[in-house]
C-alpha cells in the first residue's frame, strides 16, 4: 500500500465510501448464521463476507474459490469440490450471495437469457445452481448496479425461485426456501411484507427513496421510516481498507 | 488384461453422428480439448453433447456440430460469458435441454446406477420445468414424520451417454485414471455412465507409479469402465489442469475474441502436433 494512503496517526479517515456501505450491507447478510458455509459470487460480497468471518459471524466457513475450506489466513480446513459443495447446498449449511441479471418483485432472478428462451436475444451463462440453491439454502443477490433492466416486473428466465413461484410449486418447494436480502449499490431489500414482496429495507448514505423508486421497474414497497444502512465501526473500515481489499476491488465494482 | 492405449484419431474413429456424448471437466477447466480437437477434425456432426459447459461446447457449437445440448452453463471462467457458444444460442444453432447443475449431477448418478431417475427437490418453481416440459414429478411413497406431508419431487431423468470423453493427469495402459488437482469435477460419472469412456491424459504411467507419491483416493476411474486411453501432453490446453498446468489465459483471450473461421484456419486446421506448435508460434510473436 502506498504511504499517501494511509492516514497519519490522529487523522480522519476518509469518508465512508457507497462500496464499503454496500460491504458491510452484503457482510450483515451473514449475522447471526453460524456455522454454515458462506458463498459469496463477486467482489463486494466476497469482501463482505471475509469481513462478516473476521469480526461478528467468525464460525463462518469458507472457501478459496476452488475446491478447498480455509481459515483467515488461507490455511485449508477442508475439502469442497462441487460435488461436496452440491451436498452442502441440499443439506442446507450454506447461504450464498448470487448475482442477478434479472430480479423481480418476488424475487424471482435470471441469469441464463434475456429475450425468448427458445431463441434469446441476448444468451447469458445458463440457470447454473439457482434452482438448486433456492430451494435447499438461504439465498441472497447482490446487484451492483441498481436499474429498471435488472430490477423488472418479470424475469425472462425463471432461474432462483422467488416467494411466489415456490408457494405455488407446493410445500417441497417452500420447504427451505428463503431470501434473506437483496443488496444493491442503492439499498438492501427484503420481502418482509405479507405478500413476500420485496421491501425497501435500508437506504444508503446519500440515495433518496425517489432515487431508488426510479432504478426500479416495479412497484416496490416503502416504509414510511426508511433506516439507512449502518455505518461502520473503525476496526471495520480498517479491516476493509488495510487486510481484506487494500487493492481497492470494491471500489471498480461500485464507484463512489 | 487388455492394453487400452489408442490415438486420438483411434478414439474419434469409434463415434459417429447422432451420438449422445458426455464431456467431462467443468467451465474452462480440465477439459478434454485434445479430443475435442480430433472430433472437429472428423465430418462428425447432429451430436447430443452432455457438458458442464466451457471452450469445449463453444467450439463444437461454432462448428455447428450439435444438434442438442445438455447443460446447467457454459463459461470460460475467467471470461464469464462463452462468446461462440452465445453467437450460437442467440442464432438458434441447436436445441438446448436447460437443467440446474445439481440436476444434472444426479442425471449422471442415475445413469451410473442404471436407474430410469432419481428425485431432486432442485427444478421446482423454477422455470426449468416450463423449458423442459418432459420433465416430471415423483410423489414420496413415505410420509414426512412431522406434517405428514408426502412431498413431491422432480424425477430427474437418466443422463445415459453412448460414449464419454474426459481428461485426466495420469493413467495407465489398462485404463485406470488418475487426478492430481484439486477437484474431480464428475469425470468418474460421465464414465460410468456412458457405454464407452475415452480418457485423455497428460502423461500414460505404470500402474505402479500411479500411487508411488500420490494418495490412493486419487486414482478416480476404475479401467472397468474406461474403453480407451490416449496420451495427450497439454491435451487439457487451453483450459486448466493442475497441477500439471494452469489455464493460457492470454490464449483464452485470444480464443474468446477471434472469429471462429479465423481461430479455426489458424489453430485447428492440421493435427494436434500442428495445434501445439502454431499456439507456441503464437506464444512467441506475443513476446
Amino acid at each position: 500500500m502506498s504511504p499517501a494512503s494511509t492516514p497519519a496517526p490522529g487523522a480522519p479517515a476518509a469518508a465512508v465510501t457507497r462500496a464499503e456501505y454496500c460491504v458491510i450491507a452484503c457482510a450483515e447478510a451473514w449475522r447471526d448464521n453460524g456455522e454454515v458455509l458462506a458463498s459469496p459470487m463477486g467482489p463486494i460480497p466476497s469482501i463482505g463476507a471475509r469481513l462478516a468471518q473476521r469480526t461478528f459471524s467468525p464460525d463462518l466457513l469458507l472457501t478459496d474459490g476452488e475446491a478447498m475450506l480455509v481459515g483467515l489466513d488461507g490455511t485449508p480446513e477442508g475439502w469442497l469440490p462441487y460435488r461436496r459443495h452440491l451436498a452442502m447446498v441440499t443439506g442446507g449449511r450454506r447461504h450464498v450471495m448470487m448475482g442477478a441479471s434479472q430480479l423481480d418483485r418476488f424475487g424471482n432472478q435470471n441469469i441464463s437469457c434475456v429475450g425468448d428462451w427458445s431463441r434469446p436475444t441476448r444468451q447469458l451463462l445458463g440457470v447454473r445452481g439457482a434452482p438448486v440453491n433456492t430451494l435447499n439454502n438461504p439465498t441472497s443477490y447482490w446487484v451492483p448496479r441498481h436499474s429498471p433492466r435488472v430490477f423488472v416486473e418479470r424475469v425472462d428466465m425463471v432461474c432462483g425461485v422467488g416467494y411466489d413461484r415456490a408457494a405455488a410449486a407446493g410445500p417441497s418447494a417452500t420447504r427451505f426456501h428463503r431470501i434473506p436480502r437483496v443488496v444493491s449499490d442503492l439499498g438492501v431489500f427484503d420481502f418482509a411484507t405479507s405478500d413476500h414482496s420485496m421491501r425497501l429495507a435500508s437506504l444508503h448514505p446519500g440515495v433518496t427513496v425517489e432515487q431508488v423508486r426510479e432504478a426500479t421497474g416495479f412497484e416496490l414497497s416503502v416504509p414510511d421510516e426508511v433506516p439507512r444502512t449502518r455505518e461502520p465501526t473503525p476496526e471495520e473500515l480498517r479491516l476493509i481498507r488495510e487486510v481484506i481489499d487494500p487493492g481497492g476491488a470494491r471500489d471498480r465494482e461500485v464507484r463512489s | 488384461m487388455s492394453d487400452k492405449t489408442m490415438t486420438t484419431d483411434e478414439v474419434v474413429s469409434r463415434l459417429h453422428s447422432g451420438m449422445t456424448l458426455g464431456i467431462g471437466g467443468w467451465g474452462s477447466r480440465r477439459k478434454p480439448m485434445a479430443l475435442v480437437r480430433a472430433l472437429l477434425r472428423t465430418k462428425i456432426t447432429d451430436l447430443t453433447v452432455v457438458s458442464y459447459g466451457g471452450p469445449d461446447v463453444g467450439l463444437l457449437a461454432a462448428a455447428g456440430r450439435i444438434h442438442r445440448l445438455v447443460t446447467a452453463f457454459t463459461t470460460l471462467d475467467s471470461i464469464p460469458l462463452e462468446p461462440h457458444y452465445r453467437a450460437a444460442r442467440e442464432r438458434g444453432a441447436f436445441e438446448l435441454t436447460e437443467v440446474d447443475e445439481a440436476m444434472f449431477m444426479w442425471g449422471l448418478h442415475a445413469a451410473a446406477n442404471r436407474l430410469p431417475f432419481l428425485p431432486v427437490r432442485a427444478g421446482l418453481g423454477s422455470d426449468v420445468m416450463r423449458v423442459n416440459p418432459g420433465l416430471r414429478t415423483v410423489t414420496s411413497p413415505y410420509a414426512d414424520a412431522s406434517s405428514g406431508v408426502r412431498e413431491e419431487l422432480v424425477a430427474m431423468p437418466a443422463l445415459r451417454l453412448d460414449a464419454a470423453l474426459v481428461h485426466m493427469n495420469r493413467a495407465d495402459r489398462l485404463g485406470n485414471g488418475q487426478y492430481l488437482g484439486p477437484d474431480p469435477y464428475f469425470d468418474d460419472l460421465f464414465c460410468e455412465a456412458a457405454d464407452a469412456a475415452y480418457v485423455s491424459c497428460e502423461r500414460v504411467v505404470d500402474t505402479a507409479e500411479l500411487t508411488k507419491e500420490a494418495a490412493p483416493q486419487t486414482l478416480l476411474l476404475k479401467r472397468s469402465s474406461v474403453t480407451g486411453v490416449v496420451e495427450t501432453p497439454n491435451g487439457a490446453h487451453f483450459t486448466s489442469c493442475a497441477p500439471d498446468h494452469g489455464r493460457d489465459e492470454p490464449f483464452q483471450e485470444l480464443y474468446a475474441t477471434t472469429p471462429y473461421a479465423e481461430f479455426a484456419a489458424r489453430f485447428l486446421a492440421g493435427d494436434e502436433q500442428a495445434y501445439q506448435s502454431a499456439v507456441r508460434a503464437w506464444h512467441k510473436e506475443q513476446r
